[in-house]
């Protein structure tokens, strides 16, 4: 540095960043395509000035120095530009001689980041490694009296409710007297949660959709997929495929005048309609799609100008309580719908949920409810509120479990738990811990996004820029030059495969319990945990 | 595994049959255990059908105190059989000093009272009496229900059988259920002891049912009185049958869509399949999921079985009009019909439930994908 360089506070060095860009000189063949690739040009190309010394041998003649230039990748340090470990300068690299390294110490760049008092968003999760769910066992092999089951080659009947069910006999009362029974859907255990059409990109958005038709038609499994906020592409709405689909409403009602208009032209009803009051990684916030994502073919879709953010409140601003939402909401959802479409609301894992299940169970129409724990990703959150609120989702569903088999009307709400489910890869395990701790299903976002897409992001803060529409590989942007990266065929292929794959280790778990016929839900004598605290607080077996 | 052997006959019969045929079966239990069930009494108590009979085991302190408590409430003993215990213990078996069969004569306030509170009122004593058995160790009751008799003991069912000298005329029933085998997953209990009985409905189970857990929270919240106990994972069977008859309204055909309903493939092509859709959802918390051989009996004396989804369990029934037996395997049927049609007995699969009826002249066989009695 020249002495007279100006240091300001966020002057940073290189080693001040989370991630650190490496770059081999003798490697690089200047190619470019690694600043080309960068979504958040943390890498430019640089000019370097370098001094080659000649020391001459003989006396008479003076040894001598030149002055050359070469050129080469650089590393901003700038914050705003600051590398994200995505790592795309190495997939695009021939050579392999660029590679982003974490840095060795906790960074200096979190200082940093609230540029013009804008403190730090980011898209993805918690960014904490680790997490209850995986220290879950299933301790209760049947052997002798009970053999195990063969997850080849017996039957296995996985499938979930979604829908209000009555109680026995009120269902039998109701049947013989005609009266009306809510509907019900026999759905896959595994649910594709809320990610809209503008939060993914349009390559993603079809890839999943593809994936949960073939999923449905030809390999007979009944899997669902959420649109979340933003509404539906209307040929979607009119085709036959929106029965596989839930649509969601959220407190900005984005695309709802698109689906509202459709009504009359649907071939199909909808599985379900799901209405947002929270989600996990930013409980009590509402939704943002940022300008950087509204294009045009969003805007259409959600009836709102070209290039705006679009923030939905945290609130339903027409509802002041979750009384009236369930009163008015649910029930007019219902009436669109002929009562034929089981409507549910979804909230954030926290303290207050049992009150909103508590107030659930008093309403004949309530289908079910979701929770997002803490874990839970989402397209753009402040920092803070990813990593610091909410409450993670294994007690949470277990207390809301506890408090309807309390109340006798724990298989008449479907409890749906998302938040984190998978994601250090165990997604069987994670969800079959889940649903024996209670949950009548599971939704996963993200995991879905790295197994059939390639998500980069991870538990250590890697990418996280979902948020800005400038993801690397294409799967939340709107900008036709990074989502032309994805291949809609190849996403729904790997939708499948890992449905299929989830749908073996579900067997391969819950056979050897002895359990084939029915989902194990509350199947709580298999669980198993080594915290002696966890296993108090979920009423789970402490094992060591 | 435990084997099972129910009988219904015509005649009246000596639980000994069932203790033979259990003892043929011997390689398919390891004598740890006896539980037996006797109803339409013979003998003595053919004469007093609607008293309450109370069986169960009590020390000599336990019997004085069940006595003030009976006393207290009005009961009067009609009759009772004492069943003397050798002086040798047997055994492998703990030492008893009284197993009790009394008959009882009603309070005199009881008699203006509706059926359904007479039989409320006999859970509720049975219940309050095992809980002060529990407090005290002193009393294990089985049941307390006009013309049902049960024993349960811990020890090989044949020593069990002679030592307490079930040959006795007194014992003798139309209706006698016995499964050979103590509760293996959980501590040695005899509450864990099949068969299981509430008010007038008794199963016992060959096999385990994982879905237990959740079933038993369910049955909890139900809030129905005697859905209590639960020490063995087979008692939810019993309160299914309970729940499905006495509180849903429903026929015993109904019973087996309960605990293993129907595929929806099947469901679809079910001529009753609208109905059993809604009874599937509703009642999926009482889905049995295991290797099952469920063989029970209704207050009509009906006897019936049921087999798991997978049929994985073994049952045949067979027999002579007039008399019927429904068992584990066909030695224990052959020790105890031994000149019946051999080629008529029957082995029921997933989809069947067999019954026979009170009138004990056919096996009468209906399978899941039949048209239900409905409702409507």
């Amino acid at each position: 540095m020249l002495p007279d360089r100006p240091i300001t506070p966020s002057t940073l060095s290189v080693k001040d960043l989370l991630w650190q860009v490496l770059w081999d000189k003798d490697k690089c063949t200047l190619c470019g395509r690694c600043t080309a690739v960068c979504p958040v040009n943390a890498i430019e190309l640089g000019v370097f000035r370098k001094r080659e010394f000649t020391a001459s041998l003989e006396p008479e003649r003076p040894s001598t120095n030149v002055y050359k230039v070469y050129h080469g990748i650089r590393q901003k340090t700038d914050p705003a530009y600051a590398c994200v470990g995505c790592a795309m300068c190495n997939q695009v690299c021939p050579n392999d001689a660029i590679i982003p390294i974490r840095s060795d110490e906790a960074d200096k760049l979190r200082f940093h980041i609230n540029r013009g008092g804008q403190p730090r968003s980011r898209g993805g999760r918690r960014n904490v490694p680790g997490g209850l769910l995986d220290q879950i066992k299933f301790i209760r092999i049947s052997m002798l009296t009970d053999p195990a089951l063969d997850a080849g080659r017996h039957e296995f009947e996985l499938r979930t409710l979604l829908g209000r069910m009555l109680p026995p006999e009120d269902n039998i009362r109701f049947y013989k007297e005609n009266g009306w029974i809510p509907p019900v859907r026999e759905i896959y255990p595994l649910i594709i949660g809320s990610m809209s059409f503008g939060a993914l990109s349009p390559n993603m958005w079809e890839g999943l959709q593809l994936g949960v038709a073939y999923l449905n038609e030809e390999l007979g499994m009944p899997v669902r997929m959420c649109t979340g906020e933003g509404g539906c592409p209307p040929r979607l709405l009119r085709s036959r495929f929106l029965k596989y689909t839930i649509l969601q409403i959220a407190s900005g009602y984005f695309g709802w005048d698109e689906i509202i208009h459709a009504l009359p032209d649907m071939q199909e009803d909808p599985c379900a309609v799901e209405i947002k009051y929270g989600q996990g990684a930013k409980p009590g916030d509402g939704g943002l799609l940022m300008w950087h994502k509204v294009n045009k073919l969003i805007a259409a879709i959600r009836g709102v100008p070209v290039g705006v953010s679009l923030p939905s409140p945290p609130t339903h601003q027409t509802k002041y309580s979750i009384e009236e939402a369930v009163a008015k909401m649910i029930q007019s959802m219902y009436m669109t719908w002929g009562f034929r479409v089981p409507v549910y609301p979804k909230i954030s894992g926290t303290s207050t949920a049992m009150a909103v299940l508590n107030n659930l169970t008093r309403n004949p129409y309530a289908a079910g409810l979701a929770i997002d724990g803490e874990d839970g990703g989402t397209g753009a959150a402040y920092n803070v509120s990813m990593n610091h609120m909410g409450h993670p989702i294994a007690t949470n569903i277990r207390d809301a479990y506890f408090n309807l088999a309390k109340l006798g009307k724990q298989n008449e709400i479907p409890l749906f738990a998302g938040g984190g489910v998978g994601k250090n890869g165990n997604l069987a395990a994670n969800a079959a811990a889940l649903i024996m701790l209670g949950a009548s299903g599971v939704q996963i976002g993200k995991y879905i996004m790295q197994a059939a897409a390639g998500c980069l992001g991870s538990e250590s803060d890697r990418c996280n820029i979902c948020n800005i529409g400038r993801c690397p590989k294409g799967i939340t942007s709107q900008d036709p030059r990074l989502y032309r990266r994805l291949d809609v065929d190849m996403v729904a292929e790997r939708v499948v495969d890992a449905f299929l794959a989830f749908d073996m280790e579900l067997k391969k778990i819950v056979a050897p319990l002895g359990r084939s016929t029915t989902l194990p839900i509350g199947m709580s004598d298999a669980l198993g945990i080594g915290d002696h605290h966890a296993a108090e607080r979920l009423g789970i077996k402490y094992v060591v | 595994m435990c084997r099972l052997f129910a009988i219904t006959s015509k005649t009246p019969l000596s639980p000994m049959i069932a203790m033979e045929a259990m003892d043929v079966m011997r390689e398919g239990h390891d004598g740890s255990g006896v539980g037996l069930f006797l109803r339409d009494l013979a003998g003595p108590f053919e004469e007093m059908k609607d008293a309450p009979i109370l069986s169960g085991i009590f020390t000599d302190a336990g019997i004085k105190r069940l006595d003030r408590y009976m006393m207290d409430l009005g009961f009067m003993t009609k009759y009772k059989i004492s069943i003397k215990v050798p002086k040798v213990k047997l055994p492998g078996t703990p030492k008893r000093d009284v197993y009790l069969i009394r008959a009882y004569e009603y309070p005199e306030e009881w008699e203006a009272l509706p059926k359904q509170e007479v039989d409320n009122r006999l859970v509720s004593i049975r219940l309050q009496l095992r809980a002060m058995g529990e407090e005290e160790q002193d009393m294990i009751v089985f049941s307390f229900w006009p013309d049902v008799i049960m024993i349960k003991e811990i020890g090989d069912p044949m020593q069990v059988a002679r030592h307490l000298n079930f040959g006795r005329q007194e014992l003798n029933a139309r209706v006698i259920m016995a499964q050979g085998r103590q509760n293996t997953n959980y501590a040695i209990n005899l509450y864990a002891c099949h068969p299981f009985f509430i008010q007038g409905y008794a199963t016992m189970t060959n096999g385990e049912n994982t879905a237990f857990v959740p079933i038993r929270e369910y049955l909890l919240s139900r809030q129905v009185l005697g859905y209590t106990g639960y020490q063995s994972d087979s008692e939810v069977f019993t309160h299914i049958l309970h729940y499905t008859i006495h509180h849903l309204g429903l026929g015993l055909e109904t019973y087996k869509h309960i605990i293993t309903p129907l595929q929806n493939e099947a469901l679809e092509k079910h001529p009753s399949g609208a109905f059993l859709k809604q009874l599937k959802h509703s009642c999926r918390q009482l889905t049995i999921d295991g290797p099952n051989c469920v063989i029970g009996c209704l207050p009509d004396h009906s006897l019936f079985m049921v087999q798991d989804r997978k049929k994985l369990r073994p049952g045949v029934v067979g027999g002579k009009p007039g008399c019927w037996a429904f068992s584990s395997e066909i030695c224990g049927l052959d020790a105890a019909i031994p000149d019946r049609d051999k080629s008529k007995d029957f082995q029921p699969m997933h989809l069947d439930t067999t019954i026979v009826g009170p009138d004990r002249q056919e096996i009468a066989i209906c399978s899941q994908t039949d048209p239900l009695p409905l409702p409507r």
